[in-house]
């Protein structure tokens, strides 16, 4: 997989939760330094797809490869077997996630939301994760927030904690859940600021979202999810000014009228 | 006989009655701490278990929750020596009492499992988390915020259940007051004294229940809570 500079490789993925199919054979391939932006609307099946990709759920059938592991198996002699929690576990260390709701844990300070991932499953040294730690607060601008309990903090910086708790870990591929879809109007930009400088940066995203003024800034690639299904994949300049699917047209005409 | 004041002060510093109230002391956190270890496993065994880990658990929840602990006590101390397994009165009071406290710890720490938020499993997942490390290091800390009140209110019951022992002549506040009694037929003193020490023991308790609320709700807590200026 290195060798094609893929980190993601997603292979006719199909899920259903109960008689509702959310991903109807998904195939999508991410480069490295690549960003994608996934849009569509609601039951869509995008969010579905970020968490398959990080096995926070499973797939029916198909295959999922991401930051250099097949997610949820190992290959063991040409077969297949699935993994248990813990090797799942494992492979998880190496893609970060932010959710809608920033998801920070709330019994501990801001800064042992960052370190407690390498310094407790990594045994890292407290002292050096402490000095990359301060890094990405500064790196996400919070840097006097290090001994804040998130509670004491507004959304959009959570989700900066949360996106900075999810970088102390060096994942190689970075998926955003809505980032911004709890965050007050005020508090988007400072969260999307952050993601165009990681973007920037070099690093692998997928991004769930509806703000597509960050597409066009940021995305290498825009995609709709239409019942289940890619219905659009191009780039910006093209998903915008002429996107091929009929599901784009309307899609882009409801959420660009205002 | 009346009432006699001079016994009643006698017995407040009576060496058997500041025994007992000792006994009673370790007896009640030695239980409850061995209690909570039951609690745990058996809340976690429900939840996280197979069906077979999960019949057990609730197999030995419904047994002790169902039956009352007096009796507990009489078959582990009196009766399974009949099947050759014998326990001393220390170790059957505190297996009972462990045992039947785990019981009911057990369902307080499942609904305080429940009360965090599912989001906190995605993002322990997502750092990395394998499922002890979840556990351990997000959702019990959490769920602690929601069982601690309850809990209090366990380790207070476990104080005064203690004296149920005395039933097995454990030598606890109770039976030390018994003992007492029958030196002189002090009846009404010295039990007047052990229901003293034990509303002392329980308000103490209080105090130091209320210091560990606070110590787990200061994340969540309101003085500190508003949010700091913006940068």
């Amino acid at each position: 997989m290195n060798d094609t500079g893929l980190v993601v490789a997603i292979k006719n993925v199909k899920k259903s939760f109960g008689n509702n199919v959310v991903l109807d054979g998904i195939n999508l391939d991410v480069s490295k330094g690549e960003v994608v932006v996934i849009c569509g609307r609601s039951g869509s099946g995008k969010s579905t797809l970020l968490r398959c990709i990080d096995q926070l759920e499973t797939v029916d059938s198909g295959e999922i490869r991401a930051a250099g592991h097949l997610m949820g198996f190992k290959e063991l002699n040409a077969k297949i077997v699935p993994l248990k929690d813990a090797a799942v576990a494992i492979q998880q260390r190496d893609i970060g996630m932010v959710f809608q709701n920033f998801n920070l844990f709330p019994h501990i300070s801001v800064l042992e939301n960052i370190m407690i991932a390498p310094t407790r499953i990594l045994k890292r040294k407290k002292d050096e994760v402490e000095k990359e730690a301060l890094a990405l607060l500064e790196r996400v601008g919070l840097p006097d927030k290090k001994n804040a309990y998130p509670r004491q903090l507004s959304g959009g910086q959570q989700q900066r904690i949360a996106i900075a708790r999810a970088l102390a870990m060096k994942p190689k591929l970075m998926l955003f859940d809505e980032p911004t879809s709890a965050l007050d109007p005020e508090m988007i930009s400072e969260v999307l600021d952050v993601m165009v400088d990681l973007s920037k940066a070099g690093m692998t995203m997928i991004v769930v979202t509806h703000e597509m003024g960050f597409a066009r800034a940021a995305a290498d690639r825009v995609i709709l999810m239409h019942d289940a299904k890619i219905v659009e994949d191009a780039t910006p300049k093209d998903f915008f000014e002429n996107p091929k699917s009929e599901h784009t047209r309307l899609f882009l005409s409801k959420i660009l009228q205002h | 006989m009346s009432w006699s004041w001079p016994y009643f002060f006698d017995y407040m510093i009576n060496g058997l009655m500041l025994r007992g109230v000792w006994v009673t002391i370790w007896l009640s956190i030695i239980s409850m701490i061995l209690g909570l270890g039951l609690g745990i496993l058996a809340a976690l065994m429900k939840m996280y278990g197979n069906r077979g880990t999960r019949y057990i658990a609730e197999f030995y929840i419904w047994l002790f929750r169902g039956t009352p602990i007096l009796i507990q006590l009489v078959i582990i101390y009196t009766g399974l020596p009949q099947l050759g397994i014998r326990f001393n009165v220390v170790e059957s009071c505190i297996l009972g009492l462990a045992l039947n406290e785990g019981a009911y710890l057990a369902e307080i720490i499942r609904s305080g499992i429940m009360s965090v938020d599912k989001g906190q499993e995605d993002a322990s997942r997502a750092v990395g988390m394998n499922w002890r490390e979840r556990m351990w290091l997000v959702i019990l800390p959490q769920a602690t915020r929601t069982i601690i009140p309850p809990l209090g209110n366990q380790f207070n019951g476990m104080l005064k259940t203690t004296s149920l022992c005395s039933v097995i002549s454990m030598q606890e506040l109770m039976r030390s007051a018994q003992m007492i009694a029958q030196i002189q037929f002090r009846v009404l003193e010295a039990y007047c004294i052990a229901a003293l020490w034990y509303l002392l023991l329980v308000s103490i308790w209080g105090l130091v229940q209320t210091r560990i609320e606070a110590h787990y709700e200061r994340p969540f807590g309101s003085e500190e809570a508003k949010p700091h200026s913006e940068k």
